[in-house]
């Protein structure tokens, strides 16, 4: 469990570095290309921070707008309120709001720029199919992403794609305007060839950045799903309810009404269930979660 | 003068860390006492459901005398406990009062139906669920303080200023561990 936690969290760290030398490139390419050298990676951030902070700030609120999650009351739900709160008290986190989304198809997710302002939601149908320990482990791992900081994280990813894809925009851009260092003459070291080399690699980047981008947050998005399974069986020291419970979901062919592509990534299985039997490596790429088996196996392998 | 230049940076960098490292173990340290102080604030919400618990099942089950005083001497047992070791026993025979208790109201089918009953066991389910999450945290937090003081260089602090480890919540007698006998 530990060790599987450590990876995780290396292999995050590791895929945000990666970001930010990509990033780092795109500056230089930047510089190759246009006039305004490698600076002008700052507005491009400060923009990209911009457009991303409210959906940050107000993720809690945005979420459960999106999601159209009502909330509910001691009263009304005590067993789902003990069981976060239990949860809450093991992860040492202040107990997140409680809300639901009536629909049978089974599902969950948390949301929360940090832990004091977090929420929990859940489908009634999640309630009604699972047992307690499978609920436990859910929203074991729902916690986790909240401990965890998580919707930071996929904002910071965000963000990051947001600056590539708005410096390799402003590159190409440049680039097929005219303008910029191609026009005046190379002082210097190379001028001919050497510089044209330097500017079909810089478009190349470019061009291709972006991808990478998308990919690169795609991946950071699956390694915190596994991170979220070990630390949520860290909190209920019971691996098998999780598993259990992602057996249950995934055998779920049910998809969740209130969901759409540009919320499914914080679900804690795809409620989106438009995966077509055997996409190949590619899908796997290009998917916010791990696949099913994949979580199960780890958690089997606690 | 860059040498002495150096030197100084050198200097405030090993303060910074040092620092650095003092606070980290008052952090993990108060944060371990905060989590046995969240247990008793458990144990308090599960003594202060039971007589509301006994009076709901007196209202159905009367002649049940017996089932009754072990609760509420159980109760007060544990309430009353000066030591942890003390506390411990109680507590046992307390989840066992309430284990007695819960199968005698299996034979009054009114009172199963009754919401108030219904409400105090699922209640009482949770705060059993919470003490021990709430131990739980407890011990996960004594291992990160004891960690901190054993690993290096944050030993090296930990001994300069005499920090002492913590203890793990345990069971101790053998009798906690054997499973709860219930009794009619």
């Amino acid at each position: 469990m530990y060790e599987q936690i450590a990876s995780n969290k290396r292999k995050s760290l590791f895929l945000i570095l990666f970001f930010m030398v990509l990033i780092f490139a795109l500056a230089w390419a930047f510089g190759q290309i246009t006039e305004f050298g490698r600076y002008a990676i700052i507005p491009a951030v400060i923009l990209a921070v911009i457009m991303t902070w409210g959906s940050y700030y107000y993720s809690d609120k945005i979420a459960l707008a999106v999601s159209r999650a009502r909330p509910v009351s001691k009263e009304e739900y005590p067993y789902l309120y003990n069981v976060v709160e239990g949860l809450a008290i093991a992860a040492g986190i202040p107990k997140p709001r409680c809300y639901v989304i009536d629909d049978t198809a089974p599902n969950a997710f948390a949301s929360g720029r940090n832990p004091e302002n977090a929420v929990v939601v859940v489908t009634t149908g999640l309630l009604q199919k699972l047992n307690r320990a499978e609920l436990e482990g859910v929203i074991a791992h729902e916690l986790s992403h909240i401990k965890n900081y998580d919707i930071l994280v996929q904002t910071l990813a965000v963000v990051m794609v947001g600056v590539i894809v708005l410096m390799s925009d402003w590159i190409l851009r440049t680039f097929l305007w005219g303008g910029g260092r191609r026009r005046r003459s190379q002082s210097g070291k190379g001028g001919g060839n050497a510089g044209a080399i330097l500017v079909i690699v810089a478009l190349a980047l470019a061009v291709l950045s972006p991808l990478f981008a998308q990919l690169l947050r795609l991946a950071v998005s699956r390694k915190r799903e596994f991170l979220a399974d070990a630390d949520g069986a860290l909190l209920t020291r019971y691996p098998p309810g999780l598993a259990s419970a992602l057996r249950k979901l995934a055998a779920d062919k049910e998809p969740l009404e209130a969901a759409n592509k540009a919320t499914a990534h914080m679900y804690i299985i795809n409620p989106l269930k438009d995966l077509k039997r055997g996409g190949g490596p590619m899908a796997k790429l290009f998917s916010t979660h791990p696949p099913t088996e994949e979580r199960i196996a780890a958690l089997e392998k606690m | 003068m860059g040498g002495a230049l150096v030197i100084l940076i050198i200097l405030a960098v090993a303060i910074a860390i040092f620092v650095g490292i003092y606070n980290a173990l008052i952090r993990l340290r108060n944060r371990a006492q905060n989590a046995w102080a969240q247990v008793d604030v458990q144990l308090r919400r599960r003594y202060d459901l039971i007589p509301n618990l006994v009076e709901t099942v007196k209202g159905y089950a009367k002649h049940e005398r017996e089932t009754f005083q072990n609760v509420t001497e159980a109760r007060n047992m544990a309430i009353n406990a000066q030591t942890v070791k003390e506390q411990g026993q109680a507590e046992n025979m307390l989840s066992g009062a309430l284990k007695s208790l819960f199968a005698v109201a299996e034979n009054y089918p009114d009172l199963k139906a009754n919401q108030n009953f219904l409400m105090l066991q699922e209640e009482l389910s949770g705060t059993e669920g919470k003490i021990a999450y709430a131990r739980q945290f407890y011990n996960d937090s004594v291992m990160k303080f004891n960690t901190k003081q054993e690993v290096f260089p944050s030993n090296v602090v930990a001994g300069m200023f005499r920090f002492e480890k913590m203890e793990y919540f345990e069971i101790e007698e053998e009798e906690a561990r054997e499973p709860v006998k219930v009794e009619f």
